[in-house]
């Protein structure tokens, strides 16, 4: 569940009009939703999403995830909030020293799960990725669509209940987009909050679902 | 999706079964695969440079407090001996005594020895007089006419006092009888040797301060160094505990081996001073036999093996401290 009420995000000191980057953004995902993100580069997209996986705290206005109101949440009780929230980044962010498994691995590590349930998981993962062949390579041995595959591997391997995923599809070629779309589709059936920033009209019209659209830091609709 | 995806979500996490046999079968409830360095600090904390500088703070360590030890060592000896010694002159030793039985030497000594705190007294030979005035008058200095006082090296009992009327009764028998006690130098030694040790604990609190300061530095350029994966595992759901404990234990490692090294490296050099000691430390009375190769005094062998577990401590607490510091700039 996403709840933002009149919520704006500010960088940096200086005037809100030059600093602000997100303006009194007021929407609701129901626990188990799905929603594009859509709006032109700039418009804040990747802002609003590093605000709900908790890279950053919005500045003005009340944020609750998943029940926990953030801006009133003590800052140590934000790691067990984000182990509950998987992300996609749209440069993958995976450690360049880790292999494939190890990177795929680290959030059940993090979460301090006995390495003897590790194992059969994060290879289960990988396979169906299709990275079976690919586990002990280090990521700069991975293409660019084989590293999307391990960050998308990394953001669900704990099973995650809410799921935010930037430009998930951008190096991955039709197939590849298609089966993500069905692996997130099938997340959300079975009770993930998800939304997916894009620009990828095509593929939004092909899984059609309820779109938040963003323009200079503004929500312009939600529906 | 293929059958086992589906499969696989629809029993979520943690529960799969049937996948390979475990890489270790020993890894199976255990934390995190040993030596796994999610945040790559085997790179950002090298393993050469922090050692080193920890290793040269520990030998610094070591010398600081061999020297408040030896310090304290040589103040409490020198300072029995002088205390319990008292050298008296008398002159023209053969003249009758003023008290008129017996030559001033003979009534002054029977005053010393009639004095219960006295342990002993006696008159040293001509051979040692002479002995002790040849770097003075050369070897012909036996041979002079000179009109050589008797000096008498008195020993006190263990806490024996020197009466205040000593000196006054020895006159009295022997006028121009010259007594001088060491009280007065045992206090100068005292009070140099409290100034010595008042140095070597300046030395070893700068020491310690370095260290800190040596480990804050390289942990801040770890950080900078691994910023980027420390924001991925912060973002992953790792706690400040985590991440900091990651940082600490890579320097506890890190300290502990230069600590280790450190001690080791000041050994031989502690062994060496404490052979060039062992003369002013020994008791007058033995044999002139080098001590053997062992002879640190126990408190430094104590202290040694220590160096590592301070460094280690150091090492960890301040690591710690500096990254949980550090992380408070993320949400």
């Amino acid at each position: 569940m996403i709840r933002l009420e009149g919520v704006s995000l500010r960088y940096g000191s200086g005037t809100p009009a030059q600093t602000e980057v997100l303006h009194d953004l007021t929407f609701h995902v129901p626990e188990g939703g799905f929603r594009w993100l859509m709006g032109p580069s700039g418009a804040g997209k990747t802002s609003l999403m590093r605000m709900i996986y908790l890279a950053v705290r919005p500045t003005r206005g009340r944020l609750f995830i998943q029940g926990t109101d953030i801006v009133r949440a003590e800052r140590r009780s934000l790691p067990r909030l984000r182990r509950r929230i998987g992300v996609v980044f749209q440069d993958f962010r995976l450690l360049p020293h880790l292999t494939a498994f190890d990177n795929v691995a680290l959030p059940l590590r993090i979460a301090g799960r006995p390495e003897g349930q590790i194992r059969a998981d994060v290879v289960e993962m990988l396979r169906w990725v299709g990275l079976g062949a690919k586990m002990e390579s280090q990521p700069r041995q991975l293409s660019g669509g084989e590293q999307q595959r391990v960050a998308i591997a990394r953001a669900v391997i704990g099973r995650p209940s809410l799921l935010l995923a930037d430009e998930p599809t951008g190096n991955l070629d039709e197939a590849q987009a298609e089966r993500l779309m069905q692996l997130f589709g099938e997340l959300n059936r079975l009770g993930t909050t998800a939304i997916v920033a894009t620009h990828n009209e095509r593929l939004v019209a092909r899984h059609p679902a309820r779109a938040l659209r963003l323009d200079a830091g503004r929500l312009v609709s939600d529906e | 999706m293929s059958e086992l995806g589906r499969e696989r979500l629809a029993r979520g996490p943690g529960r799969a079964v049937g996948g390979r046999a475990p890489r270790k079968a020993a890894a199976a409830g255990r934390l995190r695969p040993a030596g796994f360095d999610d945040l790559g600090l085997r790179r950002a904390l090298s393993d050469r440079l922090l050692p080193l500088l920890v290793a040269a703070m520990a030998f610094l360590a070591a010398l600081a407090f061999a020297g408040a030890i030896a310090t304290a060592t040589l103040a409490e000896h020198w300072q029995q001996g002088a205390a319990a010694e008292l050298t008296i002159q008398v002159p023209t030793p053969s003249d009758p005594a003023a008290s008129g039985s017996g030559t001033r030497l003979q009534a002054v000594l029977g005053v010393l020895r009639a004095e219960p705190g006295v342990l002993h007294a006696s008159p040293m030979s001509a051979d040692d007089l002479s002995a002790l005035l040849k770097p003075w008058l050369g070897p012909a200095g036996s041979t002079l006419a000179l009109p050589l006082p008797a000096v008498i090296s008195v020993q006190l009992a263990a806490g024996g006092v020197v009466p205040a009327d000593l000196q006054s009764r020895l006159a009295a028998v022997a006028p121009d009888t010259d007594m001088e006690s060491a009280d007065v130098w045992a206090a100068r030694l005292s009070a140099l040797a409290r100034s010595l040790q008042a140095c070597a604990a300046v030395a070893l609190l700068l020491v310690v301060a370095v260290a800190v300061a040596v480990v804050a530095v390289a942990t801040r350029a770890g950080l900078s160094a691994r910023r980027e994966a420390i924001e991925i595992v912060h973002g992953l759901g790792a706690t400040d505990a985590y991440i900091s404990g990651r940082f600490a234990r890579r320097a506890m490692r890190l300290a502990a081996a230069g600590g280790a090294g450190g001690a080791i490296a000041a050994l031989p050099v502690l062994l060496w001073l404490a052979y060039l000691a062992a003369p002013f430390t020994q008791s007058a009375g033995s044999s002139g036999e080098p001590p053997p190769l062992v002879a640190l005094p126990l408190a430094l062998w104590l202290a040694l093996p220590a160096l590592p577990l301070s460094t280690a401590a150091i090492g960890y607490m301040t690591a710690k401290g500096t990254v949980r510091a550090w992380l408070r700039r993320l949400p």
